[in-house]
């Protein structure tokens, strides 16, 4: 933007070189923008004639009992606005000043708004974490890990509020087998703190599993109790793990910082202590189901395998085998018997043959058949000489075919 | 459950007095004794007769489960009735 070439005083009473509107905004604008002090201020104030336009950006105007100014936040600012103010909050406008040249209006160029107060809770709460922190409440080794499977669950919170609703319905879908033991506190207002301290007190002599402190969103100021030193202190104290769930995403209190496990909402912290839920258990009881009946089944297979290894382990000891295997070695033993004696029969019958010719051979008989006759004596001696004949004698006469008597006619 | 089984001496409770942890507890170390096999085989039935009817305890109760909500107040703890 070019600067304005400023006439010099005094010239222009004489009708010349007057200073165009436009220079003139342009010239106390510049004028504005070059102090300082306007470039970052912070104006309390009450907010009166807020509109929010369709384009994004805010206008209004700041004003106490005896003034006003307008103002205006930009879109790109207005993204990070957490808050939206109404008319007649009492707030805090952070921004610089400046000058619309359009209007000749001077304005307040708002970089945050903040309800009034929050600007000194901001202060308070970076003091007291820094020294929380220093003390090492925060310390990520101090940090507990939840329980698996809790069975009671404390919730430090209103009796009242949604967050309370919120996370009975998660704990009740997810974990129906737990007990839930609330202990109602105020979560907002100055009295808040010290009953928050006394409910966490009360509940940790029930020795419940996990405590889950928290509430549903709102102002920075009304999360405040959870940014309340007696309260962190007693968050960190506790000798039971505890889930924070304060407000929503975007809200860090220090009670997050002191608790084991910051939850970003109630809901989530609701989620987090139920991570092992009803369909998870239900799963593991159906698997082990399953492994005892597989395992039962691999148990009879193994035992049959060993039955039917120990039946065939018997049927080869059998008697049946023996008797069979005796059967047979007899049977083969006979027919070796019944060939030896037919061999020795026939040898036998060979030599016989053999015998009975030799015999033949030499058989008186074969000399009766000439025509030889044995004689011999009654007593059956044969008679070989005469003097062994005596005239009258009877004598057996033996011929080729038989026998006759004769009698000794005459002797010697 | 006639049968005494030999490798685990402690006395059996009833399936249905446990909890759920209890009774979740014991299936899975049934499951294990019988993973590891060489039980007898009466052993091995009355395990996994065991297991069944711890099986069916647990599925149950995850059947019945209501979420119990307690209010503490005064020292005192009572049911709590949520506002709607």
């Amino acid at each position: 933007m070019p600067r304005v070439t400023l006439p010099l005083f005094g010239r222009n009473e004489l009708g010349e070189d007057a200073w165009s509107v436009s220079d003139l905004n342009r010239y106390v604008r510049q004028h504005l923008e070059s102090d300082y002090r306007l470039h970052d201020v912070r104006v309390r104030g009450e907010i009166s004639g807020f509109k929010a336009y369709p384009s994004g950006h805010w206008y209004f105007s700041l004003k106490d009992s005896g003034a006003q100014i307008n103002c205006v936040m930009w879109r790109n600012r207005v993204t990070y606005q957490r808050y939206t103010p109404r008319d007649g909050d009492a707030v805090e406008v952070q921004g610089r000043v400046t000058l619309y040249e359009t209007r000749g209006q001077y304005q307040l160029d708002a970089a945050g708004i903040q309800p009034q107060g929050e600007g000194a809770l901001f202060a308070e709460f970076t003091r007291l974490k820094a020294q929380l922190e220093a003390e090492g409440l925060f310390d990520p080794a101090r940090k507990r890990p939840l329980p698996a499977q809790p069975r009671r669950i404390a919730l430090v919170t209103s009796s009242a509020g949604a967050a309370l609703r919120d996370m009975l319905t998660i704990l009740r879908r997810r974990l129906p087998l737990a007990e839930v033991i609330l202990a109602p506190t105020p979560v907002q207002g100055p009295e808040a703190p010290p009953q928050i301290v006394e409910a966490l007190r009360a509940v940790t002599a029930l020795q419940p599993d996990v405590v889950i402190v928290g509430r549903g969103g709102g102002s920075l100021e009304d999360l405040w109790a959870f940014n309340d030193e007696r309260v962190v202190r007693a968050i960190a104290r506790l000798p039971i793990p505890v889930v924070s769930g304060v407000g929503h995403e975007t809200d860090f209190t220090l009670a997050d910082f002191a608790a084991d496990v910051r939850a970003p909402t109630p809901s989530a912290a609701a989620e987090l202590v139920s991570a092992v839920s009803i369909d998870d258990l239900r799963a593991g009881v159906d698997a082990a189901s399953e492994r005892s009946a597989a395992a039962m089944g691999a148990t009879l297979d193994e035992l049959r395998v060993r039955v039917e290894r120990a039946h065939s382990q018997l049927r080869a000891l059998s008697p049946v085998i023996q008797l069979t295997l005796a059967r047979q070695r007899m049977t083969e033993l006979k027919g070796r018997a019944t060939l030896a004696i037919q061999h020795q029969l026939e040898l036998t019958h060979e030599r016989h043959n053999r015998l009975a010719q030799a015999l033949h051979a030499v058989s008186p008989l074969a000399v009766l058949g000439r025509g030889y006759a044995i004689v011999r004596t009654a007593q059956g001696a044969v008679v070989q000489h005469v003097a062994e004949a005596r005239a009258g004698e009877s004598l057996t006469v033996r011929v080729s075919d038989g026998e006759f008597g004769v009698e000794v006619v005459s002797g010697k | 459950m006639t049968a005494k089984s030999k490798t685990k001496p402690k006395t059996e409770v009833a399936v249905d007095t446990l909890t759920f942890e209890q009774a979740f507890e014991e299936l899975e170390s049934l499951v294990q004794q019988l993973e590891a096999g060489q039980l007898a085989l009466e052993e091995a039935l009355t395990l996994f007769e065991r297991g069944q009817a711890l099986a069916a305890r647990c599925g149950a109760l995850l059947d019945t489960a209501e979420l119990k909500v307690k209010q503490l107040a005064g020292g005192k703890l009572s049911d709590f009735e949520a506002e709607e």
